[in-house]
């Protein structure tokens, strides 16, 4: 499947001379639900910034579904919509006469019946006549995707699209990135929610100070660098791990009355059968065990650790 | 070309004026009425005709040509301005719209709303002194003009200030200054000689004085003069806004 954005070898360096962004190359497939999960700092909305026209661009080049976003902006343009990190609203507008605008300046003739579409799928076309000042923050977020889409977009970026909204709101969210996607949008989103990518993307990206650590698809992520933990209960609590049992990565927590086991699942072997032996022949009885699969936000942490 | 962009720019820029509608109307009404009474009356009573004209009559021009370039400014300044206060700008940068076409619909809508509270002024300085247009097309080509020159101006103010100080700094230490020594209310004639060298600097006289021709057939220089001096100075605003895009000063990162 070729890729529907292309970037090739983007690098961005500030006025200041602040590098936001090193040699970056990601290919973003039609379609697909791609999260960029990264820290504070890490370049993920100047990346977006870059690609949606906002931020000039350093070196390197940006396609969009084949086209450079310097040269043909006005096509590639008209294909993105941008939901920024921000609620930045004009506030004496009505959600209508706002999002209305967004779909003109993208160069879309009126289609009163898309505008209602989004506003009734987006449970906002009872404020419809409200000015954005008189919204919550979760609804004001809601006019922001509003007027991204009022242009019918091909992609869809949404920087930190939950950040600051509740448990509630969140998952209502996902919900609407869920249908968008349905309905055939490609959708790149940032976030520092772990969770929220677990939740809704196919594919993540981590980037880091600038550079993407990595970018594969969620489950092969967490297939490849995830790790598994048996935790196993102990009938008598220990002072030390036993001697012979040094070459397993274990762990003795809960006052020694727990030993944790960290084993990588991709080995054909994990250990546990020998592991189980040797606490036998040692003498050492449990009365439960448990496993555990190691979060994506596990995985998260150890890469941008691992970079630091 | 993207002309859905453009009018979406304009009418939502009219829509705010549309929205302070009562403020944009009564405004220049209020003051109008108030330069009639003090410079009308008050002092015109004390003036006879200034080259057989009322003086009361021989404002009118001034007085629409101070309103029209200052609100020129403030409307394109502030408009350019809110967006990038707001951080609402990001929608226009990120739009499929040349920045030839972000002019077109901000300036525009600054001109248009300067123009029409222009319009207005005249309409109340007729119940006030006799008017007499003797070349009317020239008159809207030189409001045209002016205003869009000024709009253009405003606009390049507006992407310059980061801060609301600045953004009234220039309007009021350079372009009212300029507007009332440029002949708004007298002709550069009545000045003593070396003021009236000094005045040929101020490029606003050469508007007045070719917008008063359009009204009463009297000016200070001659109609043409008035008409190279705006075309130099509406030039020179395209030029800086032009710059501003090619490098994005104050717009883009």
């Amino acid at each position: 499947m070729p890729a529907l954005i292309k970037v090739t070898n983007l690098s961005k360096t500030y006025e200041g001379g602040f590098t936001a962004l090193k040699d970056i190359n990601l290919e973003i497939m039609d379609g697909e639900i791609l999260a960029l999960l990264g820290p504070n700092g890490a370049g993920k909305t100047t990346l977006i910034s870059i690609i949606c026209g906002i931020v000039n661009p350093g070196e390197g080049s940006i396609t969009v579904d084949g086209k450079s976003i310097i040269k043909d902006y006005r096509d590639t343009r008209r294909l993105i919509g941008l939901v920024p990190q921000e609620l930045t609203t004009d506030a004496f507008e009505t959600v209508w006469n706002t999002v209305s605008f967004s779909r003109g300046l993208f160069g879309r003739a009126p289609k009163p019946a898309h505008i209602e579409k989004i506003l009734k799928d987006l449970s906002l076309w009872d404020k419809k006549d409200n000015r954005i000042m008189q919204l919550s923050g979760g609804m004001k977020r809601r006019v922001m995707i509003a007027k991204a889409l009022s242009h019918e977009p091909r992609i869809l970026f949404l920087d930190e699209p939950t950040a600051g909204v509740d448990v509630s709101l969140r998952k209502d969210m996902w919900q609407v990135v869920h249908r968008l996607r349905e309905s055939g949008v490609t959708i790149i989103l940032t976030t520092h929610y772990i969770e929220e990518a677990e939740e809704i993307a196919d594919r993540v990206g981590v980037i880091n100070k600038g550079q993407i650590v990595v970018v594969e698809q969620k489950k092969e992520l967490m297939r490849k660098m995830g790790t598994k933990k048996m935790f196993l209960d102990l009938h008598q609590a220990l002072d030390s791990v036993p001697q012979e049992l040094a070459s397993y990565d274990l762990e003795l927590v809960e006052e020694g009355r727990q030993l944790v086991y960290t084993y990588d699942t991709r080995k054909d072997r994990t250990g546990i059968t020998a592991l189980l032996g040797e606490l036998n022949r040692a003498g050492i009885k449990f009365k439960d065990l448990q496993t555990e699969q190691s979060s994506l936000e596990d995985i998260f942490v150890n890469l941008v650790k691992e970079q630091s | 070309m993207n002309l859905h962009g453009v009018r979406a720019i304009y009418m939502f820029e009219m829509a705010r004026a549309w929205r302070t509608m009562f403020q944009s109307v009564v405004s220049p009404v209020i003051s109008t009425s108030l330069y009639f009474v003090v410079f009308g009356s008050a002092i015109g009573s004390r003036i006879n005709e200034v080259e057989g004209v009322s003086y009361g009559s021989f404002i009118v021009p001034g007085l629409i040509m101070l309103s029209l370039m200052t609100q020129s400014v403030s409307n394109a300044s502030f408009g350019i301005y809110f967006p990038k206060f707001t951080g609402t700008i990001y929608e226009i940068l990120s739009a499929p719209i040349s920045y030839f076409e972000i002019v077109i619909g901000y300036v525009g809508a600054a001109a248009t709303k300067s123009i029409f509270v222009g319009l207005i002024i005249l309409a109340t300085a007729g119940i006030f002194v006799p008017l007499n247009i003797a070349h009317p097309i020239w008159m809207f080509i030189f409001l045209i003009l002016t205003s869009v020159t000024f709009s253009l101006f405003g606009f390049v103010i507006g992407i310059w200030a980061d801060n609301f100080e600045k953004l009234q700094i220039i309007p009021l230490l350079v372009v009212t200054p300029l507007v009332f020594l440029g002949g708004s209310f007298y002709s550069v004639d009545m000045l003593p000689p070396l003021w009236q060298k000094i005045t040929l600097l101020n490029p606003v006289m050469y508007l007045v004085s070719g917008f008063r021709w359009s009204f009463y057939e009297i000016a200070d220089v001659s109609m043409l003069t008035s008409l190279f001096m705006i075309s130099v100075f509406l030039g020179i605003c395209i030029l800086l806004v032009f710059k501003i895009f090619s490098t994005g000063y104050r717009v883009k990162t």
